[in-house]
């Protein structure tokens, strides 16, 4: 499938056209024909014929859910992860409180302190969940790609403020050791293999 | 009266309560699965092996579910409506044929409860009586859902009993008898025989007033889901919304069966192979109840009734005129 006609903003001349409707019968005569026309043409079949053609081609779109799962675009954003960096496996975060300052729900709370080796030191790092709106806010403006959105959404608590915490969201070290870290693609990322999928809306039936 | 008879009676009745609360239990999982294909999903898949046992899991819950009387219904009328409508329901079943009859064990099994000669009538009046069900379930609930889709089933109530009765009038004139045991025989000699032939529109008069008194798409109307929530079940939980649900479905199965005993031959001459084409014609029948309800829209109740007094029983009026001079020359 080609993209243009996608692209194309200019409708006018592609081959829209206003659709031929009859006008609507004022006197009971042409009320009559009209009735006469729609009982016998048949269009009553035509919809009994579609729904049975869908049967017979048996194209099921149903997805097993707990079996089979559908993968989640790389713009979805589900409860946060911290990430490490690749070079020496430790957190990237480096407390400059960026994402605790754009948080437009206030709900990253951190504190930092001074090391022995006089560097900064994230020592307490929370997301109240339970105020999280997920705008991704904290994820975009974050500068060393510490924060970030990840896909998990299948989240059971009696409380939001429960699905995750500091160590919860920090990548695994086994992860890391094993080179498994996953990088969130982010804002404005495109679904793989999205320009093959596009299709037009069926309304050729 | 005796001994033998009266025991032969109590086990069909028996047998035919036991078959068609389960036919109704299987028939809301065929219309699940046959629904879900035609609108390309799977349907049930979990409970069971393709689903199947998903009739047990729904039962369970309705019989364990708490039996709630709401306040501000009319207590007595709201409890007796869903037995209303599941009891004439089974009732009606008494005067039909669901087979030939045979021998086993050197005794002769007539499979219809009660042979009596008004057979039709009877079960045309009993199906009537079954739409007090939701009427009386409508105007015993509390609320305004309730009380429009009683108001619907009083005018579905008497303007299809019309159509019905007047389409069947032609047949019955025909045969010149009301039971179905009589309308099997007259059309023995095989599919050229069949009543539909001569009696086209009768048929499909019949047809589409089998769809109004069943409640079923496209004159689904009573408990239009869309527009009255669920109509006269709107207040019933548990098992008392069940018997309307088991009421419903075992209705459409002994209209499946009336359908091709008054007009597509029955069960033939008696042999098996006549029984087997009964139960295959009965499956079509009950497989275009659910085939309609994914293909079409629901119509307005004034539709309803344009169609019904304006389109349906002039034709159908027209129709006795016509047979009756055919016969009379
Ligand atoms: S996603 Fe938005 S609301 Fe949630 S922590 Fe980040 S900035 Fe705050
Ligand atoms: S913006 Fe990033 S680096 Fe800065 S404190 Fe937040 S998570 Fe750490």
């Amino acid at each position: 499938m080609k993209m243009e006609q996608f692209n194309d903003r200019n409708v006018a001349d592609n081959g829209y056209f206003l659709v031929d409707i009859e006008d609507y019968p004022t006197d009971s005569w042409g009320k009559f024909k009209r009735v006469v026309k729609r009982s016998f043409k048949g269009e009553l079949f035509v919809g009994l014929w579609v729904v049975m053609r869908e049967m017979l081609r048996f194209d099921i779109h149903t997805v097993k859910y707990p079996q089979e799962k559908m993968p989640i675009g790389p713009r979805y954003r589900a409860v946060h992860e911290m990430k490490r960096l690749w070079e020496s496996d430790t957190e990237r975060c480096i407390g400059c409180g960026l994402c605790e300052k754009i948080c437009i729900s206030d709900c990253i709370r951190m504190d930092t302190k001074i090391d022995e080796n006089s560097r900064k030191e994230v020592s307490e790092y929370t997301i109240n969940l339970g105020r999280c709106i997920f705008c991704g806010y904290c994820a975009e403006v974050c500068p060393e790609l510490a924060i970030t959105h990840g896909g998990e959404y299948e989240n059971a608590s009696e409380q939001r403020e429960h699905f995750v915490d500091y160590d919860y969201m920090l990548t695994p070290i086994d992860t890391m050791k094993a080179k498994a870290q996953k990088e969130f693609e982010g804002f404005g990322a495109i679904t793989p293999h999205e320009d093959e999928r596009v299709k037009k809306t069926p309304l050729s039936y | 009266m005796d001994t033998a008879y009266l025991i032969e009676t109590i086990i069909k009745v028996v047998a035919i309560l036991l078959i068609f609360s389960a036919l109704a239990g299987i028939g809301t999982y065929f219309e699940r699965k046959i629904l879900a294909f035609m609108q390309r999903r799977l349907g049930p898949m979990y409970v069971g092996p393709y689903g199947l046992l998903q009739v047990a899991a729904d039962g369970i819950k309705l019989f364990t579910k708490e039996d709630i009387i709401p306040t501000n219904v009319v207590g007595p009328i709201f409890r007796l409506a869903p037995v209303i409508t599941a009891a004439t329901a089974f009732m009606a079943a008494a005067a039909i044929p669901f087979f030939p009859q045979f021998t086993i064990f050197g005794y002769t099994v007539h499979p219809i409860v009660a042979d009596i000669n008004i057979g039709i009538l009877y079960i045309l009046g009993v199906m009537a009586v079954g739409l007090f069900g939701p009427l009386l379930g409508g105007m015993a609930s509390a609320n305004k859902f309730a009380l429009l889709s009683a108001a619907r089933t009083a005018a579905v109530f008497i303007s299809y009993e019309v159509v019905s009765g007047l389409s069947i009038l032609a047949p019955i004139m025909m045969v010149g008898s009301l039971s179905l045991i009589d309308f099997n025989n007259y059309q023995t000699g095989g599919i050229s025989h069949w009543i539909i032939w001569t009696q086209p529109v009768a048929f499909v008069l019949f047809w589409i007033s089998a769809f109004a008194e069943t409640g079923r798409t496209p004159f689904h109307l009573i408990a239009n889901d869309h527009e009255i929530i669920d109509g006269f079940g709107t207040e019933y939980s548990g098992m008392r919304w069940g018997l309307f649900f088991i009421g419903e479905y075992a209705n459409m199965f002994f209209i499946s069966f009336v359908i091709p005993l008054i007009f597509l031959g029955g069960y033939g001459d008696g042999s098996l192979l006549g029984a087997l084409g009964l139960i295959g014609k009965v499956a079509f029948f009950f497989f275009f109840f659910l085939w309609t309800r994914a293909a079409w829209p629901d119509v307005r109740p004034d539709q309803l009734m344009w169609l019904c007094w304006k389109v349906l029983m002039p034709l159908a009026v027209i129709n006795v005129v016509i047979t009756a001079l055919v016969m009379m020359f």
